[in-house]
């Protein structure tokens, strides 16, 4: 079975005073229900029939190319699907926070064509597969600097 | 061509108290000029039993300082302090450098209205530029303030101000674990925000129509990107694209009646103009590059957006039934989110600088490219009417605020709400004017 760990949000809900409201941290900590460890487990040993426990794509800046890692990951799904023809899939495209909004939700969508396309290519039916992309909306690490940014360049596989 | 920033921090902050516990809002000038044009801001006179809440000279000198064009001297140098023009002794303004004097005051009329009167001078010339009187209830102040800013702005500048106009722009908040989006409308200082849309999914994109009257934005309620078209007044809305893929980034025709759109329907994010009449699509760019972020030239004829059609974003322009596309950046590995001043002569955008996000602006007639701002992530920016300022959205210690920076980049100013971050910041048209007696 998977494991779903919930990010802890950090609510520093204090009514500051402008004046040091400046001196204060970012109280915030995105939550986002859907994120998933990555790393938690490989795929080796699993049944045709498990669903695989790896299931972001990670990509980088400002590029829709499937690496060698992701690849793995992407076949390993569609090994699932294939085996469990009932089961349809949502891809959910994401950017890191650099650039433009509007830029980065179209890069988010050529991200999950991208995971798409290979899904498609290793057998998996168009008709099963739904994608959406968030653009940098959904971020699941909201601090500003590279591995933040890393972790938010990403397809989210979703049953 | 780059033009390095020049000014200096003077670390001023303006602080604004509201009678609204939720409303604490800091102005603070992150970068000053000191060559504005000096004005002396008498502190305004007060008559009557219940002071209200908003000072009317404080209101109007955070306006000015705002716009980068005005110094405002210190009333701790004032050798008198009229209330009346018959209290004004010019030698008085001379003597401390003022080019301009302004004096006013608010009188309580009955319980929460007030009669509001100013007077703004020529110091050399020793002459009233203007003096206007408005009636107003208490919930007008604020609006009679701005409108004061204008027309001091505009008789000391010859061009028209740009104060007594709205913004819109997203924010969000963390609650139980849950995202709030809401999509507010606040005056121009930031001051009075009002909800317009609450979501617990992300919202982006507010455009205003070229009346000031609609708002439309992208809304992920439904779990993907949908296109919505909302009256300000009274928050009736109506969905306006949903079609399969992403539908996004809308403006507006200057004329009102186009939506330019980017829509992924046909495979690939490409821009589209739909008649809002007859709801009919007409694509416009075609290409298996992105195409988005598309802005109308004031005269409706061109648009102006974004591609990465040389694998990397930058800026083009195209003629409104897409012919005649042509690559306006050259410099840098990124610019986009194009705007058009309301002279057509320039565009504000997104450009990456060793390795940070700054707005720019892009002179239309040489495709000089100057960028304003020196701090990171800069994003969405969006010219006041008047083509004198940008307002945009940056970081500062982790937190997405909003900033202004004035056109020739020599003022900035950062908007501190106190709540969540805030980003996404639309610029109104002109609004409607107060009614008053000169």
């Amino acid at each position: 079975m998977m494991k779903k760990f919930w990010m802890l949000a950090t609510v520093v809900s204090v009514l500051l005073l402008a004046a040091c409201a400046s001196q204060q941290p970012a109280g915030d900590t995105p939550v986002d229900e859907g994120a998933q460890t990555s790393g938690a487990g490989a795929d080796q040993g699993m049944d045709a029939g498990d669903v695989s426990s790896e299931r972001v794509v990670h990509f980088e800046f400002d590029s829709s190319a499937i690496d060698a890692e992701g690849a793995a990951i992407v076949e390993a799904n569609a090994k699932y699907l294939n085996a469990n023809t009932s089961v349809s899939v949502r891809l959910e495209g994401h950017c890191d926070e650099r650039g433009t909004r509007e830029y980065n939700l179209a890069l988010g969508e050529r991200r999950a064509k991208a995971v798409e396309r290979m899904l498609k290519a290793l057998g998996v039916s168009g008709a099963r597969i739904k994608t959406v992309s968030y653009g940098e909306e959904k971020p699941v690490d909201g601090d500003h600097n590279e591995s933040a940014w890393r972790q938010n360049r990403r397809v989210e596989i979703k049953y | 061509m780059k033009t390095r920033l020049i000014g200096t921090s003077i670390g001023l902050a303006l602080l604004l108290w509201f009678n609204n516990a939720m409303a604490i809002l800091t102005i603070e000038i992150t970068q000053g000029v000191e060559k504005g044009l000096p004005i002396a801001i008498v502190p305004f006179a007060w008559e009557g039993a219940n002071k209200p809440a908003h000072d009317i000279a404080q209101i109007v000198e955070v306006d000015l300082v705002r716009s980068g064009r005005f110094t405002s001297l210190s009333p701790k140098d004032f050798l008198s302090y009229p209330q009346k023009d018959t209290d004004v002794d010019f030698k008085d303004w001379r003597l401390i450098k003022a080019e301009a004097l302004l004096i006013g005051s608010v009188r309580e009329l009955k319980p929460g209205r007030y009669q509001v009167e100013f007077r703004l001078f020529d110091v050399f010339k020793k002459a009233q530029l203007a003096g206007y009187r408005y009636v107003v209830g208490s919930e007008m102040l604020r609006a009679a303030a701005h409108q004061i800013s204008d027309i001091v702005y505009e008789k000391l500048t010859g061009e028209p101000g740009a104060f007594s106009t709205r913004i819109a722009y997203v924010t969000k908040e963390v609650s139980n674990r849950t995202h709030i989006y809401k999509l507010q409308i606040a005056d121009s200082d930031g001051y009075g925000p009002v909800t317009a849309v609450k979501s617990k999914e992300p919202l982006m994109s507010p455009a205003w129509s070229p009346d000031g009257q609609k708002l439309a934005y992208v809304s992920f309620e439904r779990k993907r990107s949908m296109v919505y078209v909302q009256n300000v007044a009274d928050g009736k809305r109506q969905m306006l694209a949903e079609f399969e893929g992403i539908n996004s980034a809308p403006a507006w025709s200057p004329d009102g009646r186009r939506m330019a759109l980017t829509l992924s329907k046909d495979g690939n994010a490409e821009i589209y103009i739909m008649e809002l009449a007859t709801r009919a699509l007409r694509r416009l760019t075609r290409n298996s590059a992105i195409d988005t972020e598309p802005a109308w030239s004031p005269d409706g004829r061109q648009l102006v957006f974004t591609s990465d059609r040389v694998g990397q974003p930058q800026i083009y322009r195209m003629n409104a039934d897409g012919s005649g596309v042509e690559r306006l950046t050259f410099e840098g590995s990124y610019n986009a989110r194009p705007s058009y001043s309301a002279d057509g002569k320039t565009l504000a955008l997104v450009t990456l600088q060793g390795g940070r996000y700054h707005i720019g602006t892009l002179q239309l007639d040489n495709l000089a490219l100057q960028t304003l701002t020196d701090t990171q992530l800069d994003e969405s920016p969006s010219f006041a009417p008047n083509g004198r300022m940008l307002l945009y959205a940056t970081e500062i210690r982790g937190k997405g605020v909003l900033a202004s920076v004035s056109a020739d980049g020599r003022t900035r100013h950062t908007y501190r709400f106190e709540m969540g971050e805030v980003r996404e910041p639309a610029w109104s048209p002109y609004n409607q004017q107060l009614r008053y007696k000169e």
